[in-house]
C-alpha cells in the first residue's frame, strides 16, 4: 500500500483495480457494496457487467468512472493512481479520459442537443467554432445532423441517448462507460444505441457496460457477473469464483 | 472554462426559464423596493419636521408676557401678566443694535365675512415686519406700509384658504370684507403654504397692529417676534432685551424669552428619535428582504443538485461549478435589484406627484444598503449550497444528497 503515494504506476493494463472496498451507510447499518474487488482491463476491451439489483455493478462502474470514491484499495487509470488525486485532478481526468453514458440520458432540458453535447468542450475552454465543428461531425456520424438545434423534449429516446453518446465522445476519451444505456429505450432504439457503442469499440475505445439484459450482456467479449459486491464470474479467466462470505 | 462561456451559460438559464427568472427576481425586487419605500416614509417625516422648524426663520427670539421659569419647546399661551407687553416695548427693543426687525403681535379670533359667506379665523395684528420674521410672502399685493400700521388703517392681508372660502374664484384684491362688523380692504394675499408650528397660515387674517388694538379693545401684546441681525450673540441680546424691558416695567422681570436655540434643542430630540425610528424600520425591512433572498437563492440552487452532479460527471471542477452558479445568481440578483430600485423610485415619484402634503424621500444609503445586502446575502446563500453540492462526488450530487 505504500505505492499509493506515487501517482504514476508502471502498468501495461489500461485500468487496474486492486482490493477495492466500498461501504455505504444505510440508516445506521453499513452496507458493503463492493468487497475486495480486483480487476484488470486492457485498452480496447468490450466488457459487460451483469448481476441482480444491488449487486454493486453500477457502483463498480461509478468507481471506474471516478464518479465516486473508493474506501480502500487502488484504482489505476491510464498509469495514474487515482485514489491519491485531488478533486480537481479527478475532474480533469474525467473530462479528458472518460466518457459516461447514463440510463436516463442526463441531458439538461433547457439546452439544445448541440449545447448539451458541447458542454465538456465548454468546460475545457475550447473555442465556440472548434466546438461546433467537433459536435457537428459527431452528430453526422450518429445520424443526428438535422437535430443540432432541437431541445431534448423534441427528441425521441434513441436520439436522446445518441446525443448523450456524442457528449461522452466530444473529448475523444479512451474509455466509455455505459450504465444501462438501453434501459429506458424500446428494443429498436436500444439496438441502434448498442450498435453505435460497438462501432466506437471497434475503433479502439474501451467499452464497459452495465446491463440487466442477458442477451445484450452476451454480446460483450468479456462478461463479468456480480453478486453481493463480489465478481463471481469473469469470462476472461473462465473461472467461476465462489462467493467468499 | 472561459469567462464568456460561463456568462453565456448563466444567461441561458435565466432566459430559458423565464417564469423562474421572473419569480426569483421579483422576490429580490420586492425586498429592495420595500426597504426603499419604508425608509422613504421615515426620511420624509424627518424632512417634514425639519422644514416646519426652518419655516420659523432663523435667529429668532420671541418675547412672551409673564415669567416662566422653564425654558424650552413648550410655549405658554396663557399666563398671568402683571404688566402687559405694549407696542412701545416693541419699539424700544427695535432700537437695540443687534436687532434687525421687530414684529409686535396681537392675536385673537374674529368672524370674517364677505357678502353672505363668513368664517371664524385667527386675526393677527402686526406690522409688515411680521411677514419678514415669519418668512411669509405675498402672492398678491404689497402689504402694509409703515404709515398704515401707525394710523390704524382698515386694511388686511388674508391667507390663501380664507381667500378661496370668501371670494372663490373672484378677485379679492381691493375688495372689502368685514371683521367683527368693521370693514377692511384686502391689500395682500399670502402665498399658499402649509401649517407652521400649529398655526395655519392659509386660514388667517392679518391687520395693522393699531387696528387690532382697537378691534380687540386692548393694547396688550400677545407676543413680540424679534429677528436678529446676522451673526449676533443670541444670549447677549436676550440679556439686553431682558434688562431693557425690566427697566420699562418698573424693574420687574415679567417676560419670558424663547430663543431659537431652545426650540432647536427640542427639534433635535424629535430629529434624533426619527433617525432612530428610520434605522429600526430599515433594519427590519432589510432583514425581511434578506430572508426572502436567502430562501430564493438557497432553493434555486438546491433544486439543481442533479445538474451540478452531471456537470461534475462530465468533467467540471468544484471551482467551475461554483463560478457557474455564482454568476447565475449575480445576474439574477442584479436584475432583481434593478427592478426593485426602479419600482421604488417610480412609486415614490408617483406618490409625490399626486400627494403634495407629504414628500417621500428615499435616502441614498437605503438604496445602497438594500442593493449591497441583496448581493451579499444572495451570493452567500448561493455559494453555501453550490459549494456543498460541488464538493461532493458526482454520484452523491446526482442522487441529491
Amino acid at each position: 500500500m505504500t505505492q499509493l503515494t506515487m501517482t504514476k504506476v508502471i502498468a501495461t493494463k489500461q485500468i487496474t483495480l486492486s482490493h477495492i472496498d466500498k461501504t455505504y451507510l444505510v440508516g445506521e447499518k453499513p452496507l458493503h457494496v463492493l468487497n475486495d474487488i480486483s480487476l484488470s482491463i486492457e485498452a480496447g476491451e468490450y466488457i459487460s457487467i451483469m448481476g441482480p439489483s444491488g449487486s454493486g455493478k453500477s457502483t463498480l462502474l461509478n468507481m471506474i468512472g471516478l464518479l465516486d470514491r473508493v474506501d480502500n484499495g487502488s484504482l489505476v487509470l491510464e498509469n495514474t493512481e487515482t485514489t491519491v488525486l485531488t478533486e480537481e485532478q479527478r475532474a480533469k481526468l474525467r473530462r479528458n479520459s472518460l466518457g459516461f453514458i447514463f440510463q436516463n440520458f442526463q441531458l439538461i432540458s433547457r439546452l439544445t442537443a448541440l449545447e448539451n453535447a458541447e458542454l465538456p468542450l465548454v468546460l475545457a475552454g475550447v473555442d465556440a467554432n472548434k466546438r461546433s465543428e467537433i459536435v457537428t461531425e459527431l452528430f453526422e456520424s450518429l445520424g443526428l445532423a438535422d437535430r443540432l438545434q432541437h431541445l431534448p423534449k423534441q427528441l425521441s429516446g434513441g436520439q436522446l441517448q445518441r446525443v448523450a453518446i456524442a457528449r461522452a465522445m466530444v473529448m475523444s476519451p479512451k474509455i466509455l462507460l455505459a450504465d444501462e444505456p438501453t434501459g429506458n429505450l424500446d428494443q429498436k432504439s436500444g439496438k441502434e444505441v448498442v450498435g453505435v457503442l460497438e462501432e466506437l469499440n471497434r475503433q479502439g475505445i474501451t467499452l464497459i457496460m452495465v446491463t440487466h439484459d442477458h442477451e445484450l450482456g452476451a454480446r460483450a467479449n468479456r462478461q463479468l457477473q456480480m453478486v453481493d459486491g463480489v465478481i463471481v464470474a469473469d469470462s476472461a479467466t473462465c473461472i467461476e469464483i465462489g462467493t467468499n462470505k | 472554462m472561459k469567462w464568456r462561456d460561463s456568462w453565456r451559460f448563466s444567461a441561458q438559464v435565466l432566459l430559458r426559464h423565464k417564469t423562474r427568472t421572473a419569480l426569483l427576481s421579483f422576490a429580490v425586487a420586492i425586498g429592495v423596493c420595500s426597504v426603499l419605500l419604508l425608509t422613504s416614509v421615515g426620511e420624509g417625516a424627518r424632512h417634514y419636521v425639519s422644514k416646519e422648524f426652518a419655516s420659523l426663520g432663523s435667529d429668532i427670539l420671541i418675547i412672551l408676557p409673564g415669567k416662566k421659569e422653564t425654558s424650552g419647546g413648550s410655549i405658554p399661551f396663557y399666563s398671568t401678566t402683571p404688566r402687559d407687553l405694549t407696542i412701545e416695548d416693541a419699539q424700544a427693543v427695535k432700537h437695540l443694535s443687534s436687532v434687525k426687525s421687530v414684529a409686535p403681535v396681537i392675536a385673537g379670533t374674529a368672524l370674517v365675512s364677505h357678502k353672505n359667506k363668513s368664517r371664524e379665523v385667527i386675526a393677527i395684528g402686526s406690522t409688515q415686519d411680521f411677514l419678514k420674521v415669519r418668512n411669509l410672502t405675498l402672492s398678491h399685493g404689497r402689504g402694509f406700509s409703515q404709515k398704515s400700521a401707525d394710523l390704524a388703517e382698515s386694511i388686511c392681508i388674508i391667507g390663501a384658504q380664507l381667500k378661496d372660502d370668501l371670494f372663490g374664484q373672484q378677485k379679492a384684491m381691493g375688495q372689502w370684507l368685514k371683521i367683527a362688523e368693521r370693514r377692511y380692504r384686502v391689500v395682500g394675499i399670502l402665498e399658499q403654504r402649509g401649517e407652521s408650528l400649529g398655526l395655519d397660515m392659509r386660514d388667517m387674517v392679518i391687520i395693522p397692529i393699531r387696528s387690532a388694538e382697537s378691534l380687540f379693545n386692548s393694547p396688550a401684546l400677545f407676543r413680540i417676534l424679534i429677528a436678529l441681525k446676522p451673526r449676533q450673540d443670541e444670549s447677549l441680546t436676550e440679556q439686553r432685551i431682558l434688562s431693557l424691558i425690566k427697566k420699562r416695567h418698573d424693574n420687574e422681570e415679567d417676560i419670558t424669552i424663547v430663543s431659537q436655540n431652545a426650540m432647536m434643542s427640542s427639534f433635535d430630540r424629535i430629529s434624533n428619535f426619527l433617525t432612530v425610528a428610520i434605522g429600526v424600520i430599515a433594519s427590519i425591512s432589510l432583514v425581511v428582504a434578506g430572508f426572502l433572498i436567502m430562501n430564493v437563492s438557497y432553493i434555486s440552487v438546491s433544486k439543481r443538485q442533479q445538474e451540478i452532479g452531471l456537470l461534475k460527471a462530465i468533467g467540471a471542477t468544484a471551482t467551475e461549478v461554483r463560478v457557474i452558479f455564482l454568476t447565475e445568481s449575480a445576474l439574477l440578483i442584479g436584475l432583481g435589484v434593478c427592478l426593485g430600485l426602479a419600482a421604488g423610485y417610480t412609486i415614490a415619484a408617483l406618490f409625490n406627484q399626486f400627494i403634495a402634503s407629504f414628500v417621500l424621500i428615499i435616502p441614498w444609503w437605503a438604496a445602497l444598503a438594500s442593493g449591497l445586502m441583496s448581493f451579499v446575502i444572495g451570493l452567500l446563500f448561493t455559494w453555501l449550497p453550490a459549494a456543498k453540492a460541488a464538493s461532493q462526488d458526482p454520484v452523491s450530487a446526482m442522487r441529491g444528497n
